[in-house]
């Protein structure tokens, strides 16, 4: 059986600013705690520009406009910096506007819960047609929007969640039914959310693919958002809602659940349902979470910071059968955190990078890159969160010099030579290895690296359901060619023909003669 | 002498850093008393 193989990466953005008070849980949580706080009063002040989040380094870096050892060459904090290269495309995806977004979250909804005011969707409509992935079947789900007044009855009288632009409310969300909390606004209005930037995703994806939508066979969201109603909560299925949207209509699929490490288990689902020949084409993806945004805004603000954390994050990863081409998945080098494991830094980092690299003889410096958990460090320092990449990176090299592979001065450096700097928003499951995915594969493809390997790590005790950390990781490795020996190549069946027709010729020949 | 020895000590771990199981175990065996102990997650 061969490896399954990375065909293609999406990366997007959604600049969401007004969610960021409406919707992120540092500041519900506030309003209720705390209305008249300082902090509520101060944020708004905060809050940047459209412009100025496109212009933020990391957020080109998540797009492909940037590297990440580009990124690395910028004095930190890079808030102040201005990438050089400021698009709202980038060769992974996107930055797509608030307002679009609005309108995003409308076609996706197939239950008539996104409302929008009727002067917004006029204002907004044209730039949204003007999208070069937005087909006309999802433009046709746009409506043409509600009065004003309609929208202020829903959000005063009727429990709808606000949708605002620039502090105004435009539109609302009404929730999904009168008594099922599972069904509430609040819970729509997140699940939609993750819904559209998930389709976004795939959309990038299958653009930057060049594969035609109907051929993807199998659909893993793997976000960390829960749908269903009082008698399933946590039902699913947002990977076949999403591939509805995104025309992806030879397709089945299943949700993934396990906190952030749930990318690195999908993948890891999506490369063996592939290598075993269940699947040809299985999209592994996710869109972010409302829940996060400003998680870290009281820091931001206490030191008169931006907030940075005012973007909502989504992925798809094409994973195929081998084309002899594309950086293979090498699933006999999976590391995974097991129930006996245990909790000290040492037995984690064990678990999941030296036994894989163990069982399959290869040190801790055999690998060129780790992608771990690549937060944001601009976002996670000012909040005393530390550089979380740079923690994950000293620990695997603290491992690495205990077992004589790497000499303890090199401890300061393994960071940037086997590592990177963190670049993506602090959307849980979103910089959890994967969003290395997109560069790892223009890497091994153009042979600066021979061998990388993704780390995810999910916080299980979060759900209350046990104490237990979570952790599984993978190898993404240069094609072997091995396609090419193994499998039967187009020279050899034009050769094949050549020779029956040459045949067949023969011996109507004979028979003339 | 150990200046856990005897204490009672609150647990406030992390998932990046040191998670609160493993601070607890280095804390029983100096001698003092885990009255609570979680993992945090900040990110």
């Amino acid at each position: 059986m061969l490896n399954a193989v990375i065909k293609a990466t999406g990366y997007v953005l959604a600049h969401t600013p007004d969610m960021v008070m409406e919707n992120g849980t540092t500041q519900t949580t506030e309003k209720v705690v705390n209305p008249n706080s300082e902090y509520l009063k101060q944020l708004p002040s905060h809050l940047r520009t459209y412009e100025q989040a496109v212009a933020y380094l990391p957020n080109q870096t998540y797009i492909g406009n940037m590297t990440p050892d580009e990124l690395g060459e910028y004095e930190q904090p890079w808030y102040p910096h201005t990438a050089a290269k400021s698009e709202r495309f980038g060769k992974f995806g996107e930055i797509m506007p608030e307002d679009e977004f609005y309108l995003l979250m409308q076609a996706c909804d197939v239950f008539e819960l996104v409302y929008l005011e009727e002067n917004f969707v006029a204002a907004t409509i044209e730039k949204f047609k003007a999208h070069p992935l937005m087909r006309e079947d999802i433009i046709a789900r746009i409506n043409s929007g509600v009065s004003a007044e309609t929208v202020e009855h829903f959000v005063n009288e009727e429990g709808a969640e606000p949708l605002a632009m620039n502090g105004k409310t435009v539109g609302y969300i009404k929730r999904a039914h009168d008594v099922d909390g599972n069904l509430s606004a609040h819970v729509m209005l997140e699940n939609l959310v993750s819904k559209a930037s998930n389709v976004l995703a795939i959309l990038h994806l299958i653009k930057n693919a060049g594969i035609d939508p109907a051929d993807v066979d199998y659909v893993i969201d793997c976000a960390e958002e829960a749908c269903g109603d009082m008698n399933q909560r946590g039902g699913g299925n947002f990977a076949k809602a999403a591939a509805e949207i995104a025309g992806l209509s030879g397709a089945s699929g299943s949700d993934v659940r396990a906190f952030c490490a749930a990318p690195a288990h999908a993948v890891i689902e999506a490369a063996s349902l592939v290598k075993a020949g269940t699947y040809r084409n299985v999209v592994v993806c996710a869109g972010g979470c409302t829940a996060k945004l400003g998680m870290n805004g009281k820091d931001h603000v206490k030191k008169d910071m931006p907030i940075l954390e005012d973007v909502i994050g989504g992925f798809a990863v094409l994973i195929s059968e081998n084309d002899g081409i594309n950086p293979e998945i090498d699933n006999t080098v999976c590391g995974r955190h097991t129930v006996g494991t245990g909790s000290s830094p040492q037995a984690v980092i064990t678990s999941l990078v030296a036994n894989p690299l163990d069982k399959n003889g290869l040190k801790i410096p055999d690998i060129d890159k780790y992608a771990v958990e690549m937060q944001n460090p601009d976002i996670t320092k000012p909040a005393g969160a530390g550089d979380v990449p740079a923690a994950n990176y000293k620990m695997i090299a603290a491992l690495a010099v205990k077992r004589g592979e790497l000499e303890r001065k090199d401890v300061a450096t393994f960071g940037n030579t086997h590592g990177m700097v963190g670049w993506a928003p602090t959307q849980g499951h979103i910089p959890s290895g994967v969003p290395y995915l997109g560069f790892a594969r223009e890497q091994l493809l153009a042979g600066d690296i021979e061998k990388a390997m993704i780390i995810g790590k999910g916080s299980l005790f979060l759900g209350r359901m046990t104490n237990l950390f979570d952790g599984v990781s993978f190898v993404v490795r240069k094609n072997s060619g091995k396609h090419e020996e193994t499998a039967v190549s187009d020279d050899k069946i034009r050769k094949m023909i050549a020779e029956a027709f040459r045949g067949f010729a023969q011996d109507m020949l004979a028979e003339q003669e | 002498m150990s200046i856990l020895n005897g204490k009672k000590v609150v647990i406030i771990g992390d998932r990046d850093g040191v998670p609160g199981p493993a601070i607890a175990d280095c804390v029983k065996t100096a001698g003092g008393e885990p009255v609570f102990s979680a993992t945090e997650c900040f990110v």
